[in-house]
């Protein structure tokens, strides 16, 4: 009972932020990762911006005062690619049936009914299989999506969260990990991107496409119609009289919308063939997996084309199930050894890239993902970099997120001892400048509460 | 540690060709006879010089090959290797829109297994799932380059049909759903037949359109492009001659249908796949100018493929068509060599004839054979020894050159088996030590995929 009641608690605790008028970290030590590292300064963070950030900023009267002895400030962190805060049955139907585009890396959301017989099934590109594109995440965003608390308690305040069933799947949003506040105070940017899988779902039969090759030519027919597209629809709307109107495609017009596309390569194969394939479509890219990205030939091809990779922090293991004669090839060996120096090898190469989570909720899954990547030669700075200025660069929020400096909006990380260390504690949460503190479970404790628990059992992605 | 990584890195690919003398074989060119005592010159990746006696370039490294044959790299006409994510597009009955170029896997073991068989180009297939299959293209096997790197360049692209029973079983004959199978038309050989026909009516109305377009264009004229559609792009080129027609067939009235059918639209079938009835229509595939490429011996898989026999190459040969043996499979392809030895056994063709049948014989079926397929100054240093006549059983593949470079070398191979079973121990060991005791790994358990 008396357990019960604690549960509770922190659940209140956790779930309600507290809404000061200005929250002032005074005498802590300043991550600011645009600048320097200060020393000793303060943060003053007011309506939810940073107000002052520096070694002599005057603490504000009305401003609730922390004493940061002690105490290191970083911006909120900022997970590249997610799925968080999307409803997990919102994700709309694939028009034609939904064959269940299984994300290729992060995890989809709930998977629909396998298509029903009535659907007609895609013969050919003209019948827009597996698209989505016009769909957007920030429509469908939602403050209650049970996972957003662990991943928020592990110190993160921002995500890049895309919709991943289908080829196109649809245009994701930068959000802020606000509970139970109206979802449109969430959305930071929207659209950021458009999400692209070519996951191979099966041989003989079914629907267009079924093959790599398939997704690959699919990919390139809808550029190819959106280019016409855009043609007629410009020639229509200069001189419409006597004219054909062209017929409204939402599949094209959402991909027109899209600032950038997510395209998925693991492999340094696959990385060079989806960089000649992004050449052809003439969108900005970016690459999500990049598990080969410790290969050298995969980090001089994405430096050649100046394409940015998001890189799974769901480092390639051993399974459990192996059978322990099964013997793994060299190839396999070295890339379980090598994925994790993959950050590392592209910080020196100065390939601009950002963490992800896939799918890991835990605080204490993330931390040592990360961990696994600083003991494999990531310096701290590039760590934190990586998972904050960069994913902000990367989706184009850098003026608004993704480090301290006066006039950003007000998420930071307040920790005790250096972030990513195992024996270091969040102290606290500025989401939007409100205050949340950390689930029960400190980063090391345990399986990281009963709250990610009761999230990881919510989440329908089987 | 690192020296050896590079070391590996450069043997595996080469940078700039290297001048070679390989001496005293046995030069089986293939197409000007055998040379007993003989030396070919390897010069800035081509053949340089073929003969009893050559002059010996000063920057020249001297491969010494006595008691060795040296012959032309063996050219597999039928091969689905080094692809990723699948070689069919089976769900829809004319995949002319993918391309096989698309999905290289230059990583593919099955390459370098190929190499060390003797093949350095290989055409790469789509799959005979339906009547219209996918774009196709001959790579070479030069492992270790990119996606890229493998493309045979200046190649004429294909693109492959499918006739008979694979083109109709992947519909179903009830016209209607199966579980999760879906029907698709066509389930029959008449419909297989209908289907060619009618992407062709389709293939033609858009070329039309591209043609009235190009014509508007060229006189100065205003003029909108019409949509571009992969699908019928493919099939505007067939029409043009740009694209070759490989064609998977097995009974003789399909072939018979397809050479009508082709005669009909107006394009040439370049080969004939598999083939295996070709003995029967032997003349008819002549007259209309396309090759056929068939097995040695591997029949009665399936209803279809039972009335074969191992003549089925020399007959077809004797009748003035141009044949080639192909593998269809990463392990035939190994042999290729014995393969067509069988077509001496069988049908008594004569050493020339038979190597022919798996180099200069697919080679002038791909349309590359100004650049490979014989032993000829002027072609590609495309080269394979072998330590025992190559026809024979007993023979073994010691150095594969492409291009003039070396990328297969029997001696290497062996001496690094050491060094890289000594890594990958070292590597399961550290795996080992690094487990977290108890099991504790990462705690969330997901499907992978």
């Amino acid at each position: 009972m008396k357990q019960l009641l604690t549960a509770l608690l922190v659940c209140v605790v956790c779930g309600f932020a507290e809404t000061p008028p200005a929250v002032a970290i005074h005498n802590a030590r300043i991550v600011t990762v645009s600048g320097p590292v200060i020393a000793k300064g303060t943060v003053v963070v007011r309506n939810g911006l940073i107000e002052a950030v520096g070694e002599n900023v005057a603490v504000p009267a009305d401003a609730m005062v922390v004493e940061g002895e002690g105490l290191t400030v970083y911006p909120g962190l900022f997970d590249g690619l997610s799925t968080l805060g999307q409803p997990a049955a919102a994700a709309a139907p694939a028009t034609n049936g939904g064959r269940g585009g299984r994300g290729q890396a992060t995890p989809a959301v709930a998977t629909g009914a396998p298509a029903a017989a009535a659907t007609p099934i895609p013969r050919g590109p003209e019948d827009r299989p597996q698209t989505t594109s016009w769909v957007k995440v920030a429509d469908e965003i939602s403050g209650t999506d049970r996972r957003m608390e662990a991943v928020r308690s592990a110190g993160f305040t921002t995500v890049a969260s895309f919709p991943t069933r289908g080829i196109f799947a649809g245009q994701g949003a930068v959000i802020d990990l606000l509970s139970d506040e109206k979802p449109g105070e969430m959305v930071v940017a929207s659209p950021v991107g458009q999400y692209i899988s070519i996951t191979r779902t099966g041989g003989f039969g079914g629907g267009f496409p079924s093959s790599l090759m398939g997704y690959i030519a699919y990919i390139r027919q809808i550029y190819i119609d959106m280019e016409y597209y855009r043609r007629e629809k410009a020639a229509y709307a200069k001189d419409p009289r006597g004219k054909q109107r062209p017929d409204y495609d939402r599949a094209l017009e959402g991909l027109m919308d899209s600032p950038r596309i997510l395209l998925p390569a693991n492999r340094a194969v696959e990385i060079e063939r989806i960089l000649s394939l992004a050449r052809e479509l003439k969108q900005p890219a970016v690459i999500y997996g990049g598990r080969e990205t410790f290969r050298a030939d995969a980090i001089a091809a994405l430096k050649k084309d100046n394409v940015p990779v998001l890189v799974s922090m769901k480092w390639p293991e051993k399974s459990r199930d192996a059978d322990p004669n099964e013997g793994d090839s060299l190839r396999t060996l070295e890339t379980r050894e090598k994925a994790p120096e993959a950050p590392a090898a592209l910080a020196r190469a100065g390939v601009k890239f950002a963490l992800y989570s896939d799918g890991l909720e835990s605080a204490r899954d993330l931390e040592r993902a990360v961990k696994k990547a600083i003991d494999a030669g990531l310096t701290r700075e590039d760590a934190v970099r990586a998972l904050t200025l960069s994913p902000a660069e990367i989706f184009g929020v850098a003026d608004r997120v993704g480090s301290i400096e006066k006039g950003k909006i007000g998420n930071l990380l307040v920790t005790r001892g250096e972030i990513f260390d195992e024996r270091t504690k969040v102290e606290m949460i500025l989401v939007d400048g409100r205050k949340y503190t950390p689930a029960a479970a400190a980063p090391s404790g345990g399986r990281g509460g009963a709250v990610t628990d009761g999230a990881g059992n919510g989440e329908g992605i089987r | 540690m690192k020296k050896l990584l590079l070391a590996a890195v450069a043997a595996m690919a080469p940078l700039s060709a290297q001048t070679y003398v390989i001496r005293n074989a046995t030069v089986m060119t293939v197409s000007k006879g055998t040379i007993r005592n003989g030396s070919v010159v390897v010069k800035d990746g081509k053949i340089a010089e073929v003969g009893e006696k050559v002059t010996i370039p000063p920057d020249a490294k001297i491969i010494d090959a006595s008691n060795q044959y040296l012959m032309p790299g063996i050219i597999d006409c039928h091969s689905h290797i080094a692809g990723d994510g699948g070689i069919n597009e089976g769900s829809t009955s004319v995949s002319s829109m993918v391309d096989i170029k698309d999905i290289i896997n230059p990583e593919d073991i099955a390459i370098y297994r190929a190499l060390a068989g003797g093949v350095t180009t290989a055409n790469i297939l789509h799959g005979s799932a339906n009547a219209i299959g996918g774009r196709t293209l001959p790579l070479k096997m030069r492992w270790g380059k990119d996606a890229q790197g493998l493309i045979f360049q200046g190649a004429t692209p294909g693109i492959k049909f499918a006739l008979g029973e694979n083109p109709k079983r992947a519909g179903n004959p009830t016209g209607l759903p199966i579980n999760t199978l879906s029907a698709r038309y066509p389930a029959t050989r008449m419909g297989v037949e209908d289907v060619i026909r009618e992407a062709f009516n389709e293939a033609k109305a858009y070329k039309a359109e591209w043609d009235a377009y190009d014509a508007k264009k060229a006189r100065g004229e205003q003029a909108t492009a019409p949509r571009r559609d992969l699908q019928l792009e493919a099939l505007k080129e067939v029409l043009e001659g740009k694209r070759f027609v490989h064609v998977h067939c097995y009974r003789a009235d399909e072939i018979l249908m397809m050479i009508r059918l082709a005669d009909e639209v107006g394009f040439k079938v370049r080969t004939f796949q598999h083939v295996l009835e070709g003995y029967k229509v032997a003349k008819e595939i002549a007259a209309h100018g396309a090759g056929a490429s068939t097995f040695s011996d591997w029949w009665s898989y399936k209803v279809e493929a039972f009335d074969a026999i191992p003549f089925n190459a020399a007959l077809m040969t004797r009748k003035g068509v141009l044949v080639s043996i192909n593998s269809d499979d990463a392990e035939q392809m190994r042999h290729l060599n014995l393969e067509a030895a069988k077509a001496m056994k069988y049908g008594g063709l004569s050493e020339d004839e038979a190597l022919a049948l798996v180099t200069l014989n697919p080679a002038k079926q791909l349309g590359i054979d100004q650049e490979v397929g014989s032993i000829e100054v002027g072609k590609d240093a495309d080269l394979v020894i072998y330590d025992k006549n190559p026809l024979s059983a007993y023979s073994k593949v010691q150095k594969v050159l492409i291009d003039g470079n070396i990328y297969f070398d029997r001696d290497n191979e062996v001496t690094a088996w050491k060094t890289k079973e000594a890594e990958k121990q070292k590597l399961i060991e550290k795996e080992r030590q690094s487990q977290p005791r108890g099991g504790q790994g990462i705690t969330t358990r997901r499907p992978q995929q």
